[in-house]
């Protein structure tokens, strides 16, 4: 039955929020706590000569600095340093040696009694560095662009297909052609919350570690591994987490420092990050992308090609998906794909929202819309002409793909039909309006997971896994398909996360939470119910002797016949009958890999968006968004709309604001504050409209639902640029779109 | 070879003397002993143990440290403690109130939030909502596109700014097309 | 942040003193820039003056028909003051253009003043910078330079003074009264501020020990005719890349009589060139006129790269910002 699912109820989590009792990770103040603060690198390459800490340690409080000199041994090997999210590579060693590989790398961690005293001591160190010439520019050194290293990643990260039919003879003859190149600027994740790490040094050197991060087990990996620590002796936990966007899918290396001066200490230590430090870690990389696009007279697409060439750091391939979609959104037989990777003096790139998907489809979506222009034909009906049913790349049907529909809800609540295709031709006063449109797409995963359900003697039902909530829902639609499943009211039901102790749970990302988790959630409760069932028949007098499993619902706190609901027992009476105990199940879904490979399995996106461009002044402003969501099953509407109206304002932020800028010279981001990284305020953001189209999968995880976290942002920056265009007749092929690109 | 040293030779190295900084906080009244390089967010995140006012950056840039220092809504990040000597200050925590039956009355604001589902991840909520009761003292939002302006000194990496907008107008019955 | 030392003085005398008397001495006030400088290292006053409690906290008529600023009214009770806003618009638009309303509640008109720039390569004390470092070189010149100035720049510093309020009260010819152990004295909008030379490390002309009382603004405050126009990188809570205040007098007929136009955003201090605004002066209000006039402002404008849009962005917003005072165009 479902009572919940699909019904808009709040988030189980809200007081907690809009309260102040929700605590983030800096936020578990114990006694005895010490502050750390990190001292990032001066330089871009080479190494320290020498570090002067003798200040700093004569001050009263100072407990003491860890430096790459006086560290204590660790795990030798590569390997224990790779966390479930690391690529191919040697993965980044805080402390490790005196080598500096980028700009601002932690080169030492001062732990004092106050974080005043640490943040003043840390002013005192002087450090001598010997600088080597570094490398930074992607576009300096795109000669050097090469193939990624392959490994255990690119399983969900797989690399292009090989080139199929024959582009380059196709393209040739094509009537009607394109080429674009097209650049994206590095990116910063930026949650609010900045990366922290409260280590509590318990008894007999057991840690409990409140960490920032996206999957409390992969945290607990990390700190085993490098440490040399049994898994028992560290729990991590993570009730909520403060944004992360992909950049806590990693353990970042104030975890590293944390652990490393508690364990040295023996006392519970803080790391906190700064917001500049912020810059100093994972980043969306920097990318060059060229689309050639070939078609025939009537507008079919006969040839594509999509290259990307991209960044990483000097130690670890970080790949991300970038072309694979244009083979996935477009039918052309004669396709060539291809992704290089360029590793420069910069810390490895790290997952970040939709990472790769808004990179490519941008850069796709432009491009089909300038192949559209060419062609004459109406950029919506462009697409619906080059509508494919398949996966090309896989050559697979996809399980369900309402994009059609959402072609066509999202262009009638835009109100697409009353266009006019020419460009500059549409005008509010002495402003510019633009009407633009693209398309998105992105994975629907599952993941194995593992969870646990307890029917505790007050009747009330606790549910469980080790994932996170990164402002996802995670702990309301986990609630709620708990309570639908078992026929409980949500107040009666508890669901824990972000807890090492907990059932194992993957890291949250890939928006495969709901599908992942809440299969799993589904699966303990429907094992539960079982259990519970064989209970009841028990019961002396139990109408349900000669019932079978099949024949029952679990519906307002019982057990009912299906046939005749008065024959029922209550769950607490089922309870009772236990001896005192709770009833316990614990559960591992797993996807159905069998019938899941015989499909392509995608959420997709259609996003119209209206801008008004000061012709003048170049300045740019969104005052209308449409985006139509084929997300499966929305299991709350009101979670999953934020998450999408959240997609679209990093799309605008993408589309016109974001960009990490390096000076070169120095091989140092030198906009690294909240100042002058701009992200959307709430000025920027105008009406924002969502339109969820009915899609039924029976193929995607047994609840249907795909998930949405990536999707809401995807479509989006090549639709404000595709109206960026119609507006004022210019192709911006840089993000971001800044007024002095339009002047 | 380059040496970073940030202080110049000159400045000697010493701790400062903390003295008694009394602040009235959510109606009561506490005492600390601080020096005078603790700011009022770190007072009270780290000695009063008021964790709902959040960190986001420091720097005054962000907005996520808003609380209300005599009514009005300010960035605690950048002011020192002891500047505030005798001030009264509201938190996040101090906005709900509990009736004489022990249960707890949000704020407008507080419950609005909630209905709208103006957040994801929590971490600006405080500061959004504190920031919210200071825009209606401050009594100049008439529209929609006035809370647009005066809210944006609260970044919401979320992008929850429509539904804050929603909860906030709501509750100021402002005309959600305005 | 560095160790320091405090003091709350009650009386002007005793804070002046209490500054002259100390090393390495700051007033403090809002603290908006002043802390956040300090988190960075890049200011490390050894003691900090709290001016709160002194009596500047008032807005006042004065017999010349202005009005006069105290330094510690905040900058949002300046700009939603009843006076302010009827007298002096331009200067409320000005100051609530800027920051965010938190900011503004905290940060003073003295204090203002008193800015530093956003210049990237000042805020990080591992790159070179000849402001907060003297002889340490110039990281933006030949860096990354979108926010910096293009006119009246130097070889050893091309930072702008990111200020919204300052090009209002420039436009205004306000003047700040300044009081120290010497006495008081007045110091015009047009030299309070400076250009950086070689020796950008000093933002202004206000002596070592020397307290901001007030900011005065002279009767006239082009209340029928003003424009301030910001440009930036989104559409609220971020500096100018440039702006523009504009304050026009225009008679029954048609015929400007009188013309203010300041820059922010492109130079060391508010950008002025009263000889361009005399063009204005007998003729009406017209698109082309303003073209000639916002070409004669900016000439001599250089770019460095990054920020080379800016010459052609400040003549266009000049040529805007006239039309809006001078109701030519609408203001959206």
């Amino acid at each position: 039955m479902t009572q919940y699912i699909g019904k808009p109820i709040n988030r189980v989590d809200g007081l907690d929020k809009v309260t102040g009792k929700a605590r983030y990770a800096a936020e578990f103040n114990v006694p005895e706590l010490a502050y750390g603060v990190v001292i990032s690198s001066a330089i871009t390459k080479g190494k320290i000569v020498r570090i002067d800490a003798s200040d700093a340690l004569s001050l009263e409080g100072v407990l003491q600095v860890f430096t790459h000199e006086n560290r204590p041994k660790l795990a030798w090997f590569d390997l224990s340093y790779k966390d479930q999210d690391a690529p191919p590579g040697s993965p980044f060693r805080p402390l490790h040696d005196e080598k500096i590989k980028y700009s601002g790398q932690p080169v030492a961690l001062v732990v004092a009694e106050t974080y005043e005293v640490a943040r003043y001591a840390a002013s005192l160190i002087q450090i001598e560095y010997e600088e080597e010439e570094h490398e930074t520019s992607l576009e300096a050194n795109k000669d050097r662009a090469r193939k990624p290293k392959s490994g255990l990643a690119s399983a969900l990260k797989p690399p292009p297909p090989k080139p199929r039919g024959d582009f380059e003879e196709v393209f040739n003859a094509a009537p009607v052609r394109t080429i674009s190149r097209y650049v994206h600027s590095v990116e910063h994740h930026n949650p609010m919350e900045m990366f922290a790490t409260t280590v509590v040094y318990e008894k007999k050197g057991k840690l409990t570690i409140y960490d920032k991060t996206q999957g409390a087990p992969n945290s607990q990996l990390y700190v085993s591994q490098v440490f040399n620590i049994p898994f028992r002796d560290v729990r991590v936990i993570s009730p909520y987490v403060g944004g992360a966007f992909g950049s806590a899918l990693r353990p970042q290396y104030q975890l590293f420092l944390a652990v490393l001066a508690a364990r040295e200490l023996k006392r519970s230590v803080r790391v906190s990050l700064t917001r500049q430090q912020m810059f100093t870690f994972g980043h969306r990389p920097a990318t060059n992308q060229t689309i050639a696009l070939g078609a025939n007279a009537d507008g079919e697409m006969t040839a594509m090609y999509h290259e990307a060439i991209s960044e990483t750091s000097r130690f670890e391939d970080y790949t991300e998906v970038v072309v694979n979609w244009s083979g996935m959104l477009y039918p052309p037989e004669n396709v060539i794909l291809d992704y290089k990777l360029v590793p420069l003096d910069v810390y490895t790139p790290l997952d970040m929202r939709a990472p790769g998907g808004v990179t490519g489809v941008s850069a796709l979506e432009c491009a089909v819309d300038e192949l559209a222009y060419k062609l004459g034909i109406d950029p919506l009906e462009f697409r619906l002409k080059n509508y494919t049913e398949r996966d090309m790349n896989e050559d697979l049907p996809y399980s369900s793909k309402e994009l059609r529909e959402c072609f066509r809800q999202g262009a009638e609540r835009f109100g697409w039909a009353k266009r006019n295709p020419e460009p500059r031709s549409m005008r509010n006063g002495s402003n510019l309006i633009g009407w633009g449109m693209a398309t998105g797409i992105w994975d629907a995963m599952q993941m194995p997971a593992r969870a646990e359900a307890v029917l505790m003697v007050n009747g009330k039902l606790r549910v469980s896994s080790a994932t996170a909530d990164i402002g996802t829902g995670t702990y309301t639609v986990m609630t709620q398909i708990a309570a639908d499943t078992l026929g409980m009211p949500v107040e009666d039901v508890l669901f824990k996360l972000g807890d090492t102790e907990l059932p194992l749970a993957p890291i949250q990302g890939g928006s495969w939470t709901v599908a992942t988790v809440g299969s799993a959630v589904k699966a303990v409760c429907e094992d539960l119910g079982k259990t519970l069932f064989k209970l009841a028949k028990k019961l002396p007098g139990s109408p349900f002797s000669k019932v079978d499993y099949q024949d029952v619902v679990f519906l307002d706190k019982s057990i009912q016949l299906k046939a005749d609901s008065a024959l029922r027992v209550s769950l607490q009476d089922v309870v009772d009958s236990n001896g005192g105990r709770a009833v316990r199940e614990t559960s591992t879904s797993l996807p159905n890999m069998l019938q899941q490979r015989k499909y392509a399995r995608s959420v997709h996106s259609a996003v119209f968006a209206e801008v008004q461009i000061d012709e003048e002044l170049g300045t740019v402003k969104v005052t209308r968004l449409v985006s139509a969501i084929a997300g499966g099953r929305i299991i709350n509407p009101k979670t999953a709309r934020s998450q999408i109206i959240g997609g679209m304002v990093w799309g605008i932020s993408k589309a016109l604001e974001e960009e990490s800028v390096m000076d070169h010279q120095v091989g140092r981001f030198m906009n690294h504050s909240l100042a002058e990284y701009h992200v959307a305020v709430n000025a920027d953001i105008h009406e924002l409209d969502v339109v969820f189209v009915e899609e039924d999968d029976t193929i995607v995880n047994p609840l249907g639902a795909k998930g949405l976290g990536e999707i809401g942002i995807v479509g989006v920056p090549a639709a404000i640029s595709n109206a960026v265009f119609h507006a004022t007749g210019k192709r911006i092929r840089e993000l971001p779109i800044t007024l002095d690109k339009l002047l | 070879m380059q040496s970073t040293s940030i202080l110049s030779a000159e400045v000697t190295v010493a701790l400062p003397e903390k003295s008694l900084v009394t602040l009235t906080i959510n109606g009561e009244k506490k005492q600390l002993e601080l020096a005078p390089w603790t700011t009022l967010l770190d007072a009270l995140r780290e000695y009063l143990d008021l964790t709902g006012t959040k960190k986001g950056c420091d720097h005054g840039q962000c907005g996520a440290c808003t609380v209300l220092v005599d009514g009005k809504r300010i960035n605690s990040c950048l002011t020192l403690a002891v500047m505030k000597e005798g001030a009264s200050i509201t938190t996040i925590e101090g906005l709900a109130t509990v009736d004489e039956n022990a249960t707890v009355q949000l704020h407008p604001l507080q419950d609005a939030f909630i209905q709208h589902d103006a957040y994801q991840c929590g971490y600006c909520t405080p500061g959004q909502i504190c920031s919210a009761v200071g825009l209606m003292n401050e009594g100049r939002a008439k529209t929609t596109d006035d809370i647009r302006e005066l809210m944006s000194g609260n970044i919401c990496r979320c992008g929850a700014y429509p539904h804050i907008v929603d909860a906030i107008s709501e509750v100021m019955q402002i005309d959600k097309n305005s | 942040m560095n160790s320091f030392s405090y003091v709350r003085p009650d009386e002007i005398d005793v804070a002046i003193d209490d500054l002259s008397v100390h090393h390495a001495a700051k007033f403090i006030a809002g603290g908006t820039n002043l802390l956040d400088l300090m988190k960075e290292n890049v200011e490390r006053p050894a003691r900090l003056v709290d001016i709160n409690r002194l009596p500047l906290q008032t807005i006042d008529d004065t017999a010349e028909g202005g009005l006069r600023l105290g330094a510690l009214v905040t900058n949002a009770d300046t700009a939603y003051n009843e006076q302010v806003e009827k007298r002096y618009p331009l200067l409320s638009q000005a100051i609530l253009a800027g920051a965010s309303p938190q900011l503004r509640n905290m940060a003073t008109n003295g204090g203002n003043l008193f800015q530093r720039t956003r210049c990237y390569y000042f805020y990080d004390t591992d790159m070179p910078c000849n402001k907060r470092k003297p002889g340490s070189g110039c990281g933006a010149i030949n860096g990354y330079n979108r926010i910096h100035a293009i006119l009246g720049t130097s070889d050893s510093c091309i930072a702008t003074h990111p200020s919204d309020m300052c090009v209002a009260l420039r436009a205004l010819d306000a003047v700040v009264h300044v009081s120290g152990r010497l006495g008081e004295r007045t110091i015009p909008m047009a030299d309070f501020h400076r250009l950086p030379g070689n020796t950008p490390q000093y933002d202004n002309t206000v002596q070592p020990g020397e307290l901001v009382t007030a900011i005065e603004l002279p009767a006239k405050g082009f209340a029928d005719h003003y424009a301030y126009l910001k440009l930036r990188d989104r559409a609220s809570y971020a500096f100018a890349l440039v702006s523009v205040a504009v304050g026009l007098d225009i008679n029954n007929d048609g015929t400007i009589t009188e013309a203010r136009i300041a820059l922010g955003g492109v130079a060391h201090k508010p950008w002025r060139r009263p000889e361009s605004e005399e063009q204005l002066v007998g003729q009406s209000a017209s698109k082309e006129v303003f073209q000639l006039v916002a070409d004669s402002i900016i000439d001599g404008a250089k770019g460095y790269g990054h920020n080379t849009f800016k010459v052609e962005l400040a003549r266009r917003a000049i040529v805007r910002a006239l039309m809006q005072a001078s109701k030519l165009e609408k203001i959206s």
